[in-house]
């Protein structure tokens, strides 16, 4: 049994597998078919100042090894949070960390302090990164001036670990990184959704009632995997790999690639219990190969 | 609507029979020792294998259940990849379910009922009338299919219904759209439908002047089945809810349908 434990500055893991935001409702969605206590930790949905309906439906649609989607941060608003959903998660024997996101800076502002004072919740995600809001949301990530703006406002108020969710539509995604960095994230994760479009050609209308959305699953893994070398080369905080794992074969790529831990996002909706048997082959990868502990692999190429 | 609090398992199934049923339809009996307890309405999210074009899983609705045999049928029409995929599945394969899922019609104790079902949408109809059955119930059910050649399992559904027939060009039964067939001008106190949406819609339409209560069940595009995604959602009087949770049988006075 190799040592899965990671430590993130501020943040310990058991091991290096937690769950994609929206991609795990709120842990409970899935504790029928995993033991929630066995993860590294889970990253409960996007969750904004105010309640928000999201986006009309159609919100999805199936591509080739993946699919889109424009959810449009559907979530009751974080005081509902608070109330109602912090109670059931707070005393489950893992890490939860809440992805925080908005429309505005005060917004952003507002939520992450309503945040910090959940003593059981030991990080934030800061997504800066949603492709289908039409205020914010990606608005923030895409640019290194805005990037700088929220990262900044969000670290004076926010005192336990910040992770910043990084979008992989943009130019240079090292420089945003660095960014995020230099205003104080104690680790940034990536990538959020690639920004893509469907058409239905037989009723000759997009597929998403938002025409666009975001590109996820197996098909962006490559892009994901390319950016998280990228950036790992050049920041000195921890990285969170994710887009595409859907394996402990794709786990690993990115852990080498220089991903400290990693998120399973879309996989989680075809193998409700995926996240376990990831877990389990990591493990065995490091005992097949005489490696001791994870960090062994990380930023190995 | 009755909502499932049962725990629900990702369970391979066994194939015991693929029926060809007519050229695009086909029934699967699926066998596992481990099959859960299973209501009208539910339905069940298969995984497809060897379909490079299939990403996502399939919902599909719960056709019947023999708990006696442990025998799950599941009543599908081929629409793309995924269900031609599954139409080539052959005795002895494997078949990879998550179950039970969604809520389920709420069957009433007495009270004279109709079913109107719409192509694939007479899957979950048989179940229901088999369980309305049972407690002493003999619905009308009304299935509209496009020509005679489209009728399937009519001796599945006699056992347990008053069976009815549109088809739009005449060849059987009634010709016209089922909201069309004479049977409507009876006095109904609850009325079940699935099928085509604008069908679903003019079932409402009808229950709704008639002050009838109706029950509806929707089959939007999802990804995860398990309430995690969102993708699936139906706007609502209360917001938008998941249909794969919440639903897929809504009560048409819960939904914002402009009918």
């Amino acid at each position: 049994m190799a040592d899965l434990n990671v430590h993130l500055k501020g943040l310990d893991l058991k091991n290096p597998v937690l769950t994609a935001s929206g991609t795990f409702g709120y842990g409970s969605e899935f504790q029928d078919f995993i033991d929630l206590s066995h993860l590294g930790g889970f990253i409960v949905k996007g969750t904004t100042l105010n309640p928000r309906e999201g986006n009309p439906y159609p919100r999805m649609a199936e591509t080739p090894c993946g699919m889109l989607n424009a959810v449009g941060l559907q979530n009751k608003g974080v005081d509902y949070f608070i109330t109602h959903i912090y109670p059931e998660i707070k005393d489950i024997s893992t890490s939860v960390l809440v992805n925080v996101s908005g429309s505005t800076v005060s917004d952003y502002i507002a939520t992450a302090e309503k945040i910090n004072e959940l003593s059981h919740i030991p990080g934030i995600e800061l997504n800066i990164s949603c492709p289908n809001v039409k205020e914010g949301g990606m608005a923030f990530g895409t640019r290194c001036s805005s990037v700088s703006e929220v990262v900044k406002a969000v670290r004076q108020v926010y005192h336990k670990h910040l992770m910043v969710k990084l979008s992989p539509n943009v130019t240079d995604i090292q420089e945003i990184a660095l960014t995020a960095e230099g205003e104080g994230a104690d680790s940034v994760s990536l990538i959020n959704t690639l920004l893509g479009m469907a058409i239905d050609i037989k009723t000759r209308k997009p597929r998403l009632s938002t025409v666009t959305g975001g590109l996820s699953g197996p098909c962006v893994k490559p892009v994901a995997l390319r950016m998280v070398w990228q950036v790992a080369k050049v920041v000195k905080i921890p990285v969170v790999g994710l887009g595409g794992i859907m394996n402990a074969e794709d786990a690993i790529e990115f852990f080498l690639a220089g991903a400290s831990a990693i998120q399973v996002g879309t996989a989680n909706f075809i193998d409700p219990a995926v996240t376990i048997k990831i877990t389990e082959g990591i493990n065995d990868y490091l005992d097949k190969n005489g490696f001791q502990k994870i960090q062994d692999i990380v930023g190995l190429i | 609507m009755h909502n499932s609090c049962s725990m629900k398992k990702i369970i391979d199934f066994l194939v015991k029979e693929n029926r060809q049923l007519n050229e695009n339809m086909f029934l699967l009996s699926l066998y596992s020792e481990e099959l859960p307890s299973l209501r009208p309405g539910q339905f069940v999210n298969v995984k497809v294998e060897d379909s490079p074009a299939t990403f996502l899983r399939r919902p599909l609705s719960v056709y019947d259940v023999d708990e006696e045999n442990k025998l799950l049928f599941l009543f599908i029409k081929i629409a793309g990849a995924g269900t031609q995929r599954l139409s080539r599945l052959k005795a002895n394969e494997r078949l990879n379910l998550i179950l039970p899922l969604g809520n389920s019609f709420s069957i009433p104790q007495k009270g004279r009922c109709l079913l109107v079902g719409g192509g694939v949408g007479i899957a979950p109809l048989l179940y229901l009338s088999k369980e309305m059955h049972k407690k002493g119930l003999t619905p009308d059910l009304l299935i509209g299919v496009r020509s005679k050649n489209d009728i399937v399992l009519e001796d599945s559904f006699r056992q347990y219904a008053q069976l009815y027939y549109t088809t739009e060009d005449g060849s059987f039964g009634e010709k016209g759209y089922p909201t069309q067939h004479s049977l409507l001008a009876n006095q109904y106190d609850h009325i079940f439908c699935c099928g085509p949406e604008p069908m679903m819609k003019a079932v409402a339409k009808y229950a709704a002047a008639r002050q009838v209560d109706c029950e509806v069940s929707l089959e939007n595009l999802m990804a995860c089945g398990i309430g995690a995604c969102l993708c699936c959602v139906t706007d609502t009087t209360a917001g938008h809810k998941c249909v794969c949770t919440e639903g897929p049988v809504f009560n048409i006075k819960d939904l914002k349908w402009q009918i």
